[in-house]
């Protein structure tokens, strides 16, 4: 894949606001991010040709909603883990010249349609005894690393802390309150040991970005992101307890990372920013720790003092990720390693940030390296 | 029994024998009989070697506690007046993982901690393996 190393760019990115929007669906909400996105990169919306589209239920109607007759479009299911896959593939799309700009969109309207990710929504083998929700299946995980490695719920408040923290200094985010360790030891039990600040938002909103090949991307309004490497493994056996792995996915991304790491030519020292999909907090330690920021048992240690918040050793999730800023799965992280390398973040900009990376640590594991061109 | 507002496993050729052999009062999981490679749930297929040829075997019931949670939220009507209610994850001796619920002093629990299966019925069809500490 090295040959793809730098081959491609994000031009624009867009999002719409995040909340309850139970008068819009989902083509309403991806249109607007989608016109943010070509305003943001100033692109002829008719030169659009590739088509991205995840969970948005017809992709006909979203090309007809905005007016476009792409030569090139891949569906990709609702599932929380589909914004590493898509990126990738149309990176490989605009590689082998399918088209020539890809628009990557996704919408949810969970919130306003209450979505409860468990029980009849979701049907699994292990029902009759009441095991549902991903939620649980990371509650069972995060319970095996305390177990296993003395790992404490205070550490792992860290994450929801320092997540929360840059939130607060996002004017998009949906949660500006700070929050405390106290806090989150106090929070309502939902699976223990994981409660309420574990668990990622639901909420509306959609999120657009704008692809194409890095030879043509500075004939656009912003400096272009390159995408410099990337990986992937998935981790299928043991699926039928869905969303959990024994190993918390460990070797899976491991994988993925050493494969952005190689392809991208850079090392963990060189990351100024991390985007970990942190559906539920013990996510964002799993990936510290299958990534190689620290060896496997020893997160809970690495993130204590601050060490995810702005300023400390690795900023993470700096626009308040899916625990606080929005649950866009996945998708708004990579717009806002996007917006970190333009230096466009204001109060929770990172300072001279030139590489940032994406891992998503789920039964489709991806890990995307991005830089400043 | 038609009172059982819980969710029940919904019967397919694949998995009855499962359902018939729990109902009896014994635990068995699908074995490949060209490997030997013993999974559970049941698969179309040897995930091993790809084979059709494959048995049901009663096994221990014995099995070591791989992790657990507690409910705090029921997704389902039927569990509101079971909460909190413990779900359990337990590795067979003899090699697959189940989910399933400790009866008993959950309190105990520790990882690797020694797990035996019990039976409780739920309906004339279904009776659910549970585990309780050894
Ligand atoms: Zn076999």
């Amino acid at each position: 894949m090295h040959e793809l190393k730098n081959k491609v760019s994000v031009i624009g990115v867009g999002n719409t606001r995040y909340g309850a929007f139970p008068e819009l669906d989902e083509y309403g909400l991806a249109a607007r991010a989608f016109r943010d996105a070509v305003a943001d990169c100033g692109i002829d919306k008719n030169e659009i040709d590739g088509l991205v589209v995840c969970r948005i239920p017809y992709y006909a109607r979203m090309g007809e909603v905005l007016g476009i007759d792409p030569r090139w479009t891949l569906t990709l299911p609702p599932h929380g883990r589909m914004s590493g896959i898509g990126i990738i593939e149309a990176v490989t799309a605009l590689a082998a010249g399918h088209c020539k700009h890809v628009a990557l969109m996704y919408a949810n309207i969970g919130r306003s349609r209450r979505v409860n990710y468990g029980g009849d929504e979701s049907p699994g083998t292990w029902d009759p005894w009441g095991m549902t929700s991903p939620g649980a299946a990371h509650a069972m995980m995060f319970r095996r690393h305390m177990e296993l490695y003395g790992t404490t719920t205070r550490q792992l408040a860290e994450v929801s802390v320092a997540i929360r923290h840059h939130a607060c200094l996002n004017p998009d985010a949906v949660m500006t309150k700070p929050i405390t360790i106290d806090d989150h030891e106090a929070a309502r039990p939902i699976v223990l040991p994981l409660r309420l600040l574990d668990y990622c938002l639901i909420n509306d909103g959609a999120v657009c970005l704008i692809l194409t090949l890095s030879e043509r991307a500075g004939d656009f309004a912003k400096p272009p992101v390159r995408i410099a490497g990337f990986g992937a493994r998935e981790q299928y056996r043991g699926s039928s307890i869905a969303n959990f792995d024994i190993n918390f996915w460990h070797d899976a991304v491991s994988d993925a990372g050493r494969q952005a790491y190689a392809m991208a030519g850079v090392s963990h020292g060189d990351v100024d920013a991390l985007m970990a999909y942190d559906n539920f907090s013990p996510t964002v330690l799993f990936s510290l720790e299958g990534l190689g920021f620290c060896k496997q048992g020893e997160a809970g240690s690495f993130v204590e003092g601050g060490a995810l918040k702005l300023g400390g050793r690795l900023p993470t999730n700096t626009d308040g990720g899916h625990l606080s800023n929005s649950y866009m799965q996945g998708w708004a992280l990579n717009v806002e390693a996007v917006r970190q390398l333009r230096g466009e973040c204001g109060a929770r900009q990172v300072a001279d940030c030139e590489v940032v990376q994406y891992v998503q640590a789920t039964p489709c594991t991806r890990s995307i390296i991005y830089t400043r061109a | 029994m038609s009172s059982y507002a819980k969710p029940l496993p919904k019967l397919d050729p694949l998995n009855r024998p499962f359902w018939d052999h729990a109902r009896e009062g014994r635990l068995a999981i699908q074995v490949c009989s060209a490997c030997k490679d013993a999974h559970f749930p049941p698969s179309p297929v040897c995930p091993n070697c790809l084979s059709e040829d494959q048995e049901w075997q009663p096994v221990s019931g014995r099995g070591t506690l791989e992790s657990w949670v507690e409910f705090h939220r029921a997704y389902w009507d039927g569990f509101k007046d079971d909460l909190p209610y413990n779900v359990c994850l337990v590795r067979l001796a003899e090699g697959p993982l189940l989910v399933s619920n400790l009866v008993g002093d959950a309190a105990k629990a520790r990882l690797g901690a020694a797990v035996n299966v019990v039976f409780e019925q739920a309906t004339d069809e279904v009776t659910l393996p549970k585990f309780a500490l050894a």
